[in-house]
């Protein structure tokens, strides 16, 4: 049953993130795309990994996601506006999306599960666990990421801030 | 999963959707009349006695109207929009409890659909989710307008989001749980060691903070921009028409609901009340008074919901975003510094 599931949802991830390059309209190729992390969230679910897998789902789903199709629809692209790319730019992307390919594939060559974490922890995912691990092993690079995001949020906010001191164009 | 436990959790679903259906179609009854009593009306007095099929009457309205489809609209996003909108409403009640187990025979059956320990991030993640609805049903409409509401929408809930989990994350931190279930067991009663359970009255600051933004993720007064009638005609849902529309409507009114009972649950004690251990009763009875407990206390914010649209009138879209950003995440913030402040000095004063 449940190597029967991951295949399911493995070949609909890889189905849905092609859809996603292969789809004309930029819009549908959002939407395929928000598709293909809600297949990752079951994957997620599948390892019992129930944080990580809310998590994407609020972050990537909910909150990412929603940004690029917002900004999609405002850019209103299509065939007509795109301006055609120089060849040499092409070229450029084939290579460099070659070099990627070998490389990946590379790696998977050189995969190999030895060593599998999650049979010697079955319950690793679960948020009391994993609270435990980054509050004593992980304490200080996860309280300085902690501040480094909670910085960035404000500094967006100091950015949309009007400036009070100089008089408006 | 044995079978038995399959069909206990089916009639539950069943359950709490036909209940989460049933108050939103009186929620849409119960809007007009407390519009009229607030605005010294009759409100409506024609169906039924006191109007109680009303909603029966808008229903029947709602389904054979005109279907109108726009021919420039993408047409299966155009209809995914408003199921989208419905669906993720509906989903929402999953993890809320509604009361204790209840004991039959040998047998005890918790009154809640699923008891996972990420509970309230499944809410968030699901509210989260609510946007693309809207988002979705507004560009497929091709319409400058509802593009421009579906656009609001989305920019809303994503400033409202920070704001909420900022102040859930103050309410975490003194009960130290996810799950639902915890934190409404740790609310038990009304009042021990000096001081009441009710999360309201050890957050009240979060509270306040977590309530302006359910207004604001379920588009109600005074943060309804969306659908601000007097610069977007309709919003998202200008062009849409018939059930579609009646789909989007909908959806408001169940997320409200769920959105009450989440707050009731989280801040308000849930299915506890006041002496629930000096009654005597047994657990059965205790769980149905904790149903009714639960039920009233959300009705209670459905109707804080109604008392609010038509008393404060609609924000402008950069006081929305300046009380959102510049307000409301720099008091939560504040709210999680003096919660740890707090917990920190009980710990080593007060031990």
């Amino acid at each position: 049953m449940g190597i029967s599931l991951f295949y399911l949802v493995a070949f609909l991830s890889i189905f849905f993130s092609l859809l996603v390059i292969f789809s004309k309209n930029p819009v549908h190729s959002v939407l395929y795309l928000i598709i293909t992390f809600f297949t990752f969230t079951i994957h997620y679910i599948i390892l019992n990994a129930q944080f990580l897998a809310v998590v994407n789902f609020i972050v990537y789903m909910g909150a990412i996601m929603v940004l690029f199709l917002f900004v999609l629809m405002l850019l209103n692209l299509n065939r007509q506006s795109e301006p055609a790319k120089p060849l040499l730019l092409k070229l450029t992307a084939v290579i460099a999306g070659m070099c990627l390919l070998v490389t990946l594939a590379g790696s998977v060559k050189a995969l190999h599960t030895s060593n599998p974490v999650l049979l010697h922890h079955p319950n690793l995912g679960l948020v009391q666990n994993l609270g435990r691990v980054l509050f004593s092993e992980f304490l200080l690079p996860f309280e300085i990421s902690s501040i480094l995001l909670l910085t960035a949020m404000v500094g967006a906010v100091l950015l949309a801030k009007k400036d009070e001191t100089q008089p408006e164009a | 999963m044995e079978l038995a436990l399959v069909i206990q959790k089916f009639i539950l679903v069943i359950v709490i959707f036909a209940v989460s259906l049933l108050v939103a179609m009186y929620s849409t009854w119960a809007e007009r009349k407390v519009a009229a009593f607030l605005q010294d009306r009759v409100g409506p007095n024609r169906a039924g006695p006191g109007g109680i099929l009303q909603p029966l009457a808008d229903g029947i309205k709602m389904f054979t109207k005109e279907e109108i489809i726009p021919l420039d609209s993408n047409k299966f996003l155009f209809i995914a929009g408003p199921s989208l909108a419905i669906l993720t409403a509906c989903i929402g009640s999953a993890v809320i409890p509604w009361s204790t187990p209840l004991t039959i025979g040998s047998k005890t059956i918790p009154l809640q659909v699923t008891d996972i320990n990420v509970g309230i991030l499944y809410i968030f993640g699901v509210v989260s989710l609510g946007v693309y609805g809207i988002l979705i049903g507004g560009w497929a409409s091709n319409n400058k307008y509802s593009l421009m509401g579906a656009i609001r929408a989305a920019s809303q809930n994503i400033s409202y989001e920070i704001a909420m989990g900022l102040s859930i994350i103050a309410l975490l931190m003194s009960t130290g749980s996810l799950s639902l279930k915890v934190i409404v067991e740790q609310q038990s009663g009304f009042w021990a060691h000096g001081w009441f359970t009710w999360n309201a009255f050890q957050q009240p600051l979060g509270f306040l903070i977590f309530l302006v933004c359910a207004f604001a993720e379920t588009n109600r007064t005074p943060f309804d921009l969306p659908e601000c009638e007097t610069e977007l005609i309709g919003g998202y849902h200008t062009e849409y028409s018939s059930m579609k529309l009646g789909f989007y409507l909908f959806a408001e009114y169940i997320n409200m609901f769920v959105s009450s009972a989440v707050m009731a649950s989280l801040y308000f004690g849930g299915y506890n009340f006041p002496f629930m251990h000096h009654l005597g009763l047994d657990a059965n009875w205790l769980s149905i008074l904790g149903i009714v407990a639960m039920l009233l206390k959300t009705f209670f914010f459905i109707f804080l919901f109604m008392w609010v649209r038509w008393t404060v009138p609609r924000f402008r879209y950069d006081q929305l975003m300046d009380l959102g950003w510049k307000v409301l995440i720099p008091l939560s913030i504040v709210n999680i510094v003096l919660t740890g402040i707090w917990i920190t000095v009980k710990d080593i004063y007060f031990k």
